[in-house]
């Protein structure tokens, strides 16, 4: 099992190159630049070619890619072009409110959407079934940002239950520690604080959490269905075993591996893609902030950026795919 | 090449198999199962397990399909009872009806069976569990899909124990140990931490008969449990299950398409086809005196080394799809000795002597009720 992980992670190596590479490219290759986005529109030539040669930017491109992979190895993210600040500091507080708002997204997509999978495979056909699966549909289909914005004209302006935007009070702001404020509001000791913060997570988290969980609900009862169907649930029910351990135990961890797939998948995309989500709730995650560089041409940041998140996601496929073996004694790495 | 080699091992199987329990054996055979039915019968009175008039019906898009048409059967506590017939004849499905297991779209529409003097036919979920496992057990034909992958046999066995026994863990865990010893199996301790697929499908049948025993129920319903396994393996599964049987008295209904099987096992057989018991009785007296066309078949289909032949005999034609024959006799299409009447009218059972009856015109003219 390690040296099977150990192996995985030396494989990482060629596939984070060619993402460094693709990534390099793609900005380099999209119209605009970096000077002139600084500088606007009535800059005048010299003043562009002197930003451009400050920026390094006018070196040939394997000398750019170079430097920017050599900085990446020793540590070092490079600095922003428009703040000037260091990517490394900058980017961390962005990505763990992105990792706060997914986690919380992601927990409440697998509880969900898993007790509707079952519930709709135990009960098939049934009044419950329709109802999980129709729930199950609207939710795949429903864009983000209509949800969202209808979340927040029903929660927070109609009903004024919650804030509609943000992360946290900000005339009251959290002294970040971990930058996960719910642990750093409970560090604190800031009760009153720390509730502010869930009341804040609660509407962005639930549309964050909607598609997955449709599309966790949807797997976990076409598995179940299956899985119900097999000999070994029928020899745990001439047991005598209750139906609920039958389906809970018995079904579950047989039916899970496919959603294992799809929750580490969707746990992926969410820490990536979630621009709409922050941009909608004014969220300040790893996506706006890369979507935010991209408008400046912020080379280094959009680069360091989605490197960063290419890396997260192949560990969480990793980390899935270690996690078959926990549920099926017969998956063995060697 | 190999399909050819296939062909002479299966009739090489099949001859040592059928050899073996019918002509090696059988007449110790017989002369035990005389005298234990002799004793049998004057010791007990009320069966442990009744099945009266039972009707199962799985209601399917193309129409209602009676699986099991009326048949009636008991088994006496102690004693071993055989069910034969050809697959999709309702064998499985009149012992999934007895468990309560009897899954959608299907369904008991008519009948009664009794357990232990008590009606269990419509019983509650919750009744049903407290006998599943615990009075009534069962095994099934798929030794290889019939245990949970994902479980150690020893979370499996204990379970079996726990769910009906208030014990502690580790005296669950002795007692999956000794199970396992009992069924036969080498190092059973270590097996208990052993996976499914770890295991041959001997062994894992052995798992299951030793997890069916778990709580030494009155019944034990035996589905197939050797016909998915090698021929030897089979011979020691069934040796087990004998051996279970005489020492604790657990009556088993062995379900099964092998006569062979029947004749080394069991004091009284069930003949069923399509979904209604044609023939029983005593095994002797059926395999001395086969009375319906369906029997002698199957009797006759059994491979006999000290006969010159070059094909084995069959019976000609398929079981009939349930439902789909609405007149006359069931068998009657593919009957040999059909007369005009069997076209026409349903046999009933007639009696013949000794409890062995037979639904055939041919032993009088008594049509169903």
């Amino acid at each position: 099992m390690l040296a099977y992980s150990i192996r995985r992670l030396i494989a990482l190596i060629p596939v984070l190159i060619g993402m460094s590479l693709i990534v390099f490219g793609i900005i380099r290759a999209i119209p605009g630049d970096p000077a002139l986005a600084i500088l606007g529109q009535k800059a005048t030539p010299e003043a562009l070619k002197q930003l451009r040669h400050a920026l390094g930017l006018d070196k040939p491109w394997y000398t750019q890619y170079f430097s920017f992979i050599t900085d990446l190895l020793k540590g070092d993210f490079g600095t922003s072009l428009r703040t000037h600040a260091a990517i490394r500091q900058e980017i961390w507080p962005h990505l763990a409110a992105t990792i706060e708002l997914s986690v919380l997204a992601m927990l409440i997509a697998v509880v969900v959407g898993v007790n509707l999978g079952i519930l709709s495979a135990w009960k098939q056909n049934s009044v419950i079934d329709v109802a999980s699966m129709v729930i199950a549909l609207v939710g795949v289909s429903m864009p983000v940002f209509w949800l969202g914005l209808m979340a927040q004209w029903i929660f927070s302006i109609k009903l004024g239950w919650l804030p509609s935007i943000g992360r946290e009070n900000i005339r009251d702001p959290v002294t970040a520690i971990t930058n996960f404020y719910i642990i750093d509001t409970l560090l604190a000791g800031r009760i009153d604080q720390f509730w502010e913060i869930i009341r804040h997570l609660i509407l962005p988290s639930l549309a964050l959490a909607t598609i997955p969980m449709a599309i966790i609900a949807r797997m976990t009862r076409s598995s179940m269905l299956e899985v119900l169907r097999s000999d070994y649930i029928r020899t745990a029910r001439a047991k005598g075993q209750k139906m609920f351990w039958v389906v809970y135990k018995h079904a579950l961890k047989n039916a899970f591996i496919p959603v294992l797939t799809v929750i580490g998948l969707q746990t992926g995309l969410l820490l990536g893609g979630a621009i709409l989500t922050e941009t909608i709730f004014g969220w300040p995650g790893i996506g706006s902030y890369i979507y935010d560089a991209i408008q400046y041409r912020d080379y280094p940041v959009i680069q360091s950026g989605i490197l960063l998140v290419a890396f997260i996601f192949v560990i969480i496929n990793l980390i899935i795919d270690l996690l078959y073996a926990a549920f099926d004694p017969r998956i063995k790495y060697k | 090449m190999s399909t050819f080699f296939y062909i002479i091992l299966n009739i090489a199987n099949s001859i040592d198999n059928n050899l073996n329990f019918l002509y090696n054996t059988p007449i110790s055979e017989f002369k035990e199962i005389n005298a234990r039915a002799k004793k049998g019968g004057a010791i007990l009175s009320e069966p442990i397990l009744k099945v009266q008039n039972l009707k199962t019906v799985f209601f399917t898009d193309d129409g209602q399909v009676p699986a099991v048409d009326g048949i009636d059967f008991y088994i006496n506590e102690g004693e071993i009872l055989g069910i034969v017939g050809e697959s999709g004849c309702g064998k499985s499905v009149t012992s999934l009806s007895v468990m309560g297991l009897v899954s959608e779209p299907g369904k008991i529409v008519d009948g009664k069976i009794h357990f232990n003097g008590e009606d269990i036919t419509h019983a509650p979920e919750r009744k049903m569990r407290t006998l599943r496992g615990n009075e009534i057990a069962m095994i099934f034909q798929e030794p290889m899909t019939s245990l949970n992958p994902v479980f150690t046999i020893g979370d499996q066995l204990t379970e079996a124990i726990r769910i009906h026994r208030k014990i502690s863990k580790k005296q669950a865990k002795d007692r999956a140990t000794e199970l396992l010893q009992l069924a036969g199996l080498p190092r059973p301790k270590a097996l208990l931490d052993n996976y499914p697929h770890q295991l041959s499908g001997g062994m894992r049948q052995r798992v299951m008969i030793a997890m069916a025993m778990a709580c030494d129920p009155k019944v034990l319903i035996a589905d197939e449990p050797t016909t998915a396994l090698d021929v030897t393996i089979q011979k020691q599964i069934l040796n087990l299950m004998k051996k279970l049987n005489r020492e604790t008295g657990t009556a088993i209904v062995l379900i099964t398409h092998d006569l062979g099987v029947v004749a080394q096992m069991c004091e009284r057989v069930i003949v069923m086809y399509a979904g209604k018991i044609v023939e029983e009785g005593a095994v002797r007296d059926i395999f001395n005196h086969p009375s319906h066309p369906y029997t002698k078949g199957l009797l006759a289909s059994v491979p006999d080394l000290r006969r010159q032949t070059s094909r084995l005999y069959s019976i000609p034609g398929n079981v009939p799809k349930p439902g789909s024959i609405t007149e006359g006799c069931l068998f009657y299409p593919r009957c040999q000795e059909a007369m005009a009447i069997c076209a026409q009218k349903r046999p009933g059972l007639v009696d013949l002597k000794n409890g062995h009856r037979v639904r055939c015109f041919l032993h009088g003219e008594v049509e169903e009720a």
